[in-house]
């Protein structure tokens, strides 16, 4: 360890010390310094002694940047182990250095570093400690030192309190008076954080009410006192990362550190309770519920009687309660909770439950309350009430829950105090309570007692629901609170009833029926020891709710409460398992909800029924069993009436159930377990229903319900087992062999099937409906296969797929998109997956009808040259999802699909004869190839597009990242040299047509990558595509592309390349006769060009202008709106090019004042311009910019009445 | 200042709801809309006034009844009614319904833009300056006129 290292410390330090040298550099300097340090390379001892010329100078600057030096240094050996020796003469040093106010700010750093050590690497000592304080207090000014200072002598204050407590006690007054003076008139954000967990500390330091905290604290408070409540008033300062909520809390925590404040914080903060502020009302409340916790009973007994006042103040008095605007309010009364209630009543809260009796007797006797409840009486009806009484009402309410929350007792005494006028309110009697409801009883009740009668019971309920011990829950039952509850039960109940059955024909919300089917619920959902409601009582609720959901679907928010009610006492029954209540549960709700699925009933709308089962269904796995069970026996029944006698109601109605089952029972299934067995048996009983009908008929309905039914069939296989997958792949395989289809064409396993092509193709023109059926099926359970689904005999079942496949059975060919996606690489031992493509193709190419031509021998013709007659557009298409399949996963064999449909597109069969292809072709063969060559251009869209039904993660594909942007930048040079290459005019239309399906449907991020080249074929595309009615999707799908690639910044630039051409086009767009949508966003896409660089557009202006204008003309009112928006654009092109030969000769009259401009009065020279008359003040045109206009009434007489006749100033522009 | 404002406090009024027409569902694709009242009103009713930030229609200087319109024999009138009777605001406001109308409706329409009878002291002689085609053109060749009134439009492509 020679010189090296002491060359450069030596020179680290100068670096650091010298005022010249950067702050990145003094930064590294330290770091370097520090590292050398800490690999004891360097000792502490040795760098003290050379640095003592740094420390002791008379140079102040060159002195401080010394001691921070050091003081960096010790901040960053926190860790390193140091021995006592070196810390007492450091420490020695440092304290001896607070003194120098010229070089402070190293010395404060220095200390920190110190102070903050942990024991076992070397701390300073108690003495020590004492000494720095000392010190500190003695030498210190902290608030007239800077931020960074002050924040500094802070946290050594902090440290000292928080950890040498011993040291600091014996301080005393001193130590108090010193901290008073040090925090005095803080302002800083940070500092303030810091003060206020140096008084909380300082709290803890003198816990005994006689100690020197007790003279210092009204000082301490009177500064603390002005902070509250806080308030930024300069909230965007820079580097202010503290949260004004932090901030309040920390300020909390001080006021509520010692019981010595009390006499001082809750005067204060009940006056600022009254403050018109609603944050200050809000904070006060908060601090008040904390502090009263803290400071004890004891200390807050004085208090009540004016908590109680402010609280009925802030409450009662002037509620802040809003009318929520929500179709759904959570409350009685449609009220928003105010951030002033809920602190109110947390406050409320606090305090019944510290002074239980005491608080509660001053609630009780309050005068005020008693008379709100005793005018009761004068308001009957909801409608008349005034907006305050409701908020009273309100207030009143949650005032007399919390009570009931607090405890038993005070349980009690409401119930004793209040009860009996509610019910006088409501005109019940406990002789009533047995008989049923009479007639006399009518609908009007008082809404107020009605309100807080249930509010109450709600009240109760949460009180005996959160008392979850057994014994003091049976405590709560021999309550005199409870007596009174079961006497009245039967007759609020019958209020309730009776409420509910008169309510009308009503969608809106409403008070009321609330109340009432609230009521209902609370009753229902009391537990069992509390039993306050009868078996019959508790089963006559379940009934009227339940023949709501029934029979009452008109009244929409009746159905709505009571179906929320019955989620509710279900979800309680599920819980709280009492025997009794779960079985009356079952046998009324359970059952009669669940019998709603098969029910005749058409009155009830089915999307109704469904609603309400799913609902009620989501709250048991059991009830759903019973849901799912009912559902599925529907479905077969409903089934196998539509199939074997063709009953239409059933089919309009079946598909319905299908999607509730598909979209919500099985994804709940999915979600919460239990899918597997769920599915398993609805695709089995599915296809046994199949097997079981050898003949179908179907009408009209038939295809909705097929397509429901394979919805179903395919989200049901997704969330099945590879096991589960397995049986219903064997069942469906038997089914398929049962296929008339499958017996006619009798397949001979495993031989090549090109020999027997002739007889199908003339046999059949389509499937039968059974055949369509089952085939559809079974590819709805090939399409939602796993991968690891193991499947037996694969070329038996390929075969199938293609016979269906070639019939133009669409399903089919998803399916075989499906499996080659999904299939591993080697099947079996006999079998790889390239083989089976090739069968695959060989068959899909080869096994068809031939049109004419004869004499190929199947498999020797390679693939990339295939004759056009020998395919049909089935096969195209079937191909077209074969190659998906195969693209997603990235698989080889796709460069054999696509070259088919290029050599399809560029087939030179028609060489000769150009036919235009919309023109019907007389010869049918002819026709047939365009046929053909339209699917192949039709197929690029199938590869490229998103499918929902098949080929996505849902159905366990597998899909290769990226593939898209893959596939495209494969495909684009071909198409593009093909595009070049080719010369017959209908090839490159299909080509055309191609190209933009595939550019359509790539994501733009990699079209805009080869804009450039691909912008000039876009634009043919344009030429050709839009000459044709037929093509106008395609057409707008790649005008979308255009308008993408016109926002992106690359795409911009292979714009302005193409600009002309790109116009051009576009204007022809903006008059295309059939698509709206084309013709509003070509004129969009012309106005997002007028902000392409000037000299590219100018030239094409006038144009575009006409086009403009000609589309303000347009048929459509969007397109004109849009036309007249980009018109003016255009029309802010034409004047930038305008105004600068324009330069009036401005005459300056008076340089004062402002600019007026008049032009009421024709020239005074008769020429046929109009003539202004400028005044102009304080703006010249030798200063520039341009004059601020605006009319002035006084400027205007002077000048039209004025005594010049001489306009001031005449200008004519020329 | 405001004593040389020529309607100091105008009376401001509430803007009427915008009615919307059914959405982008269009069922037909080649059923004409023919140009009426209201899609000429939604043209120009937020065209601001020239010495206040307020629209046309919260001041009530234009409402959808003063619109005229006949789509067949492209015809438009449009009567607005100035706030005081010597306002001499009159043509700039004027200006810029014609310079609006002209830049959003086809050319084969004719546009007659006139003060309400009896609401202006020179009535007639504002009538003739605004239906004066060379007197229009002229008037927007100069700058400072169309920027003060491509100041007023602005607020109506928004």
């Amino acid at each position: 360890m020679g010189g090296t290292p002491t060359i450069q410390y030596v020179i680290h330090i100068e670096s650091y010390v010298s005022s010249s040298s950067s702050e990145a550099q003094q930064a590294a300097s330290v770091d370097a310094i520090a590292v050398l340090l800490k690999n004891d390379l360097l000792s502490l001892e040795t760098l003290v002694r050379e640095m003592e010329m740094y420390l002791t100078t008379t140079d102040n600057i060159i002195r401080s940047r010394g001691i921070l030096l050091l003081g960096e240094l010790l901040m960053r050996l926190m860790s390193k182990p140091l021995d006592d020796t070196a810390i007492s003469s450091l420490i020695e040093f440092f304290t001896e250095r607070l003194a120098d106010w010229k070089a402070l700010h190293g010395a404060l750093v220095g200390c920190l570093a110190l102070l903050r050590r942990k024991t076992g690497t070397g701390m300073i000592n108690r003495s020590q400690a004492k000494a720095v304080a000392e010190s500190y207090l003695k030498t210190l000014q902290v608030q007239s030192l800077g931020q960074q200072d002050r924040k500094l002598c802070l946290q050594i204050l902090e440290c000292l309190l928080d950890r040498y407590r011993d040291a600091l006690f014996a301080l005393g007054d001193d130590l108090v008076y010193g901290i008073c003076e040090a925090i005095d008139g803080e302002k800083d954000p940070q500092c303030l954080m810091l003060i206020f967990h140096i008084v909380e500390l300082l709290a803890q330091l003198f816990p005994e009410a006689s100690g020197p905290l007790e003279n210092f604290a009204g000082d301490l408070f009177e500064i603390l006192e002005c902070y509250f409540p806080i308030h930024f008033t300069h909230p965007k300062s820079d580097d202010v990362d503290m949260k004004r909520g932090e901030l309040s809390r920390a300020l909390m925590l001080a006021f509520a550190s010692t019981p010595l404040y009390e006499p001082l914080v809750i005067p204060l903060l009940l006056d600022k309770l009254s403050s018109s502020l609603p944050s200050a009302k809000v904070e006060s409340l908060k601090y008040l519920s904390y502090c009263t916790l803290k400071y004890g009973g004891d200390r807050m007994e004085k208090y009540t009687k004016s908590l109680w006042s402010a609280l009925k103040d802030a409450l009662f008095t002037c509620p802040q309660s809003t009318l929520s605007e929500d179709s759904d309010p959570i409350d009685g009364l449609g009220f928003h909770e105010s951030e002033i209630m809920t602190q109110a009543l947390e406050l409320l809260q606090v305090l019944v439950r510290q002074h239980n009796d005491s608080f509660l007797s001053l609630i009780l006797g309050d005068g005020d309350i008693s008379t709100f409840l005793n005018s009761f009486s004068q308001f009957d009806d909801f409608n008349s009430l005034s907006t305050q009484y409701k908020q009273r009402l309100h207030a009143v309410g949650h005032v007399l829950s919390v009570c009931i929350k607090a405890s038993g007792s005070s349980c009690n005494k409401v119930f004793e105090g209040f009860f009996p006028r509610l019910v006088d309110a409501l005109r019940l009697s406990v002789e009533n309570s047995h008989g049923i409801v009479h007639s006399a009883l009518d609908a009007n009740f008082n809404f107020g007692a009605l309100y807080l009668c249930v509010e109450l019971l709600a009240a109760c309920r949460r009180l005996v629901v959160s008392s979850d011990e057994v014994a003091s829950a049976h405590d709560l039952a021999r309550d005199s609170w409870c007596q009174i509850l079961r006497s009245f039960c039967t007759s609020l109940c019958n209020v309730f009833f009776c409420l509910i059955r008169a309510s009308c024909v009503e969608s809106t919300w409403n008070a009321y029926v609330y109340a009432a089917v609230k009521g209902l619920e609370i009753l229902a959902t009391f537990p069992g020891s509390f039993i306050s409601v009868s078996k019959l009582m508790y089963e006559n609720i379940l009934l009227t709710l339940t023949s709501i959901i029934e029979s009452d679907f008109n009244k929409k928010f009746l159905w709505k409460a009571a179906l929320k009610a019955l989620v509710e006492i279900s979800l309680f029954v599920n819980k709280y398992h009492e025997d009794e209540k779960a079985a009356s549960f079952n046998s009324i709700v359970k059952q009669k909800i669940v019998s709603l699925i098969s029910s005749d009933d058409l009155n009830m709308p089915q999307s109704v029924k469904l609603e309400a089962i799913f609902d009620i269904g989501l709250t048991g796995k059991s009830f759903m069993h019973s849901v799912v069970s009912e559902l599925e026996k529907t479905i077969s029944a409903n089934l196998s009436e539509i199939l074997v006698h063709g009953d239409r109601r059933l089919a309009g109605l079946t598909p319905g159930l299908l999607e509730c089952y598909s979209n919500k029972v099985l994804p709940w299934f999915h979600g919460n377990g239990g899918a597997d067995e769920v599915s398993l048996s609805f695709a089995i009983n599915i296809f046994t229903k199949m097997e079981n009908n050898s003949s179908l008929c179907l009408e009209a309905k038939g295809k909705e319900l097929l397509g429901a039914t394979m919805a179903a069939m395919k989200q049901a296989m997704t969330g099945c087992s590879v096991e589960s997958q397995e049986k219903v792949l064997q069942k469906a395989i038997d089914l398929m062999e049962t296929s008339s289809f499958f017996l006619s064409n009798d397949l001979i396993l495993g031989t090549d099937l090109v020999n027997k092509k002739t007889q199908l193709g003339q046999t059949s023109e389509g499937l039968s409906c059974r055949d369509e059926w089952i085939t559809s099926l079974f590819a709805s359970v090939v399409i939602a296969l796993r991968p690891q689904t193991h499947i037996p005999n694969i070329r038996l079942l390929l075969q199938l797929l293609v016979m269906t496949l070639l019939e133009g059975h669409i399903p089919s060919a998803q399916a075989l998109g499906s499996l080659v996606n999904k299939l591993p690489l080697n099947i079996s031992e006999d079998c790889s997956l390239e083989e089976l493509i090739d069968t695959l193709f060989k068959n899909v190419m080869w096994r068809n009808i031939s049109i004419g031509k004869e004499g190929n021998d199947g498999g020797a013709v390679a693939m990339s040259n295939p004759r056009l007659n020998n395919l049909n557009s089935h096969a195209v298409i079937g191909l077209a999802w074969i190659g998906k399949g195969l693209l997603m996963r990235g698989h080889e064999k796709l460069k054999d699909v696509t070259m088919t449909f290029l050599s399809c597109l560029v087939s030179n069969e028609d060489q000769g004869n150009l036919l235009p292809f919309n023109d019907q072709t007389k010869d049918p063969a002819e026709h047939k190839v365009l046929c053909l060559r339209k699917s192949a251009a039709d197929a690029f869209h199938i590869l490229m597009s998103d499918s929902d039904a098949c080929l996505n993660r849902n159905y366990h594909a597998i899909v290769r990242p990226l593939y898209k942007q893959r596939f495209f930048n494969i495909m684009m040079p071909m198409f593009l040299s093909a595009i070049v290459k080719c010369d017959s005019s209908t090839s490159r239309c299909f080509l055309y047509q191609a190209f933009a399906h595939l550019v359509s449907e790539t994501p733009l991020v990699a079209v805009v990558g080869d804009a450039k080249k691909v912008l000039p074929v876009l634009m043919d595309c344009f030429l050709i595509l839009s000459k044709d009615l037929s093509h106008k999707e395609i057409t707008y799908s790649v005008l979308i592309v255009l308008s993408g690639i016109l926002t992106d910044k690359n795409g911009q630039e292979a714009v302005i390349e193409n600009a002309p051409m790109v116009i051009r086009r576009l204007i022809e767009l903006t008059s295309y006769p059939y698509v709206m949508v084309i013709r509003e966003t070509a004129i969009q896409c012309l106005g997002a060009m007028s902000e392409l660089p000037h000299a590219r557009i100018f030239p094409m202006r006038t144009q575009v202008l006409q086009a403009i204008t000609k589309a303000l003309d347009d048929p459509k009112r969007v397109v004109r709106l849009e036309a007249g928006f980009n018109c003016i654009k255009e029309y802010s092109l034409l004047k930038a090019r305008i105004a600068p030969t324009c330069k009036p000769g401005w005459d300056c009259v008076d340089k004062q004042a402002c600019y007026y401009i008049h032009m009421l009065h024709p020239c005074k020279w008769g020429c046929q311009t109009w003539s202004f008359n400028f005044n102009m003040r304080k703006w010249s045109p030798e200063k520039g910019g341009r004059p601020r206009v605006f009319g002035s009434c006084s400027s205007i007489n002077v000048l039209a009445n004025g005594t010049s006749t001489q306009p001031i100033n005449h200008s004519r522009l020329v | 200042m405001v004593s040389e404002l020529i309607n100091a406090n105008p009376v401001v009024y509430e803007k009427k709801e915008r009615r919307d027409r059914g959405g982008r569902a269009v069922l037909d694709e080649y059923a004409a809309e023919p140009i009426d009242q209201l899609e000429i009103f939604d043209h120009i009713r937020d065209i601001k006034d020239p010495e206040h930030p307020y629209s046309l229609e919260e001041l009530k200087v234009i409402t959808e009844d003063a619109v005229d319109v006949d789509d067949q024999r492209s015809y438009a009138r449009v009567t607005f009614t100035p706030t005081v009777e010597h306002c001499s605001m009159a043509t700039v406001i004027g200006l810029c319904l014609r310079v609006k109308l002209m830049r959003s409706l086809p050319s084969r329409y004719k546009v007659d833009i006139r003060v309400a009878p009896g609401s202006h002291a020179t009535e007639a002689a504002v009538n003739k300056q605004l239906n004066d085609k060379e007197r229009v053109a002229a008037a927007l060749e100069n700058p400072n006129l169309v920027d003060m009134v491509d100041e007023c439009l602005a607020p109506s492509y928004a």
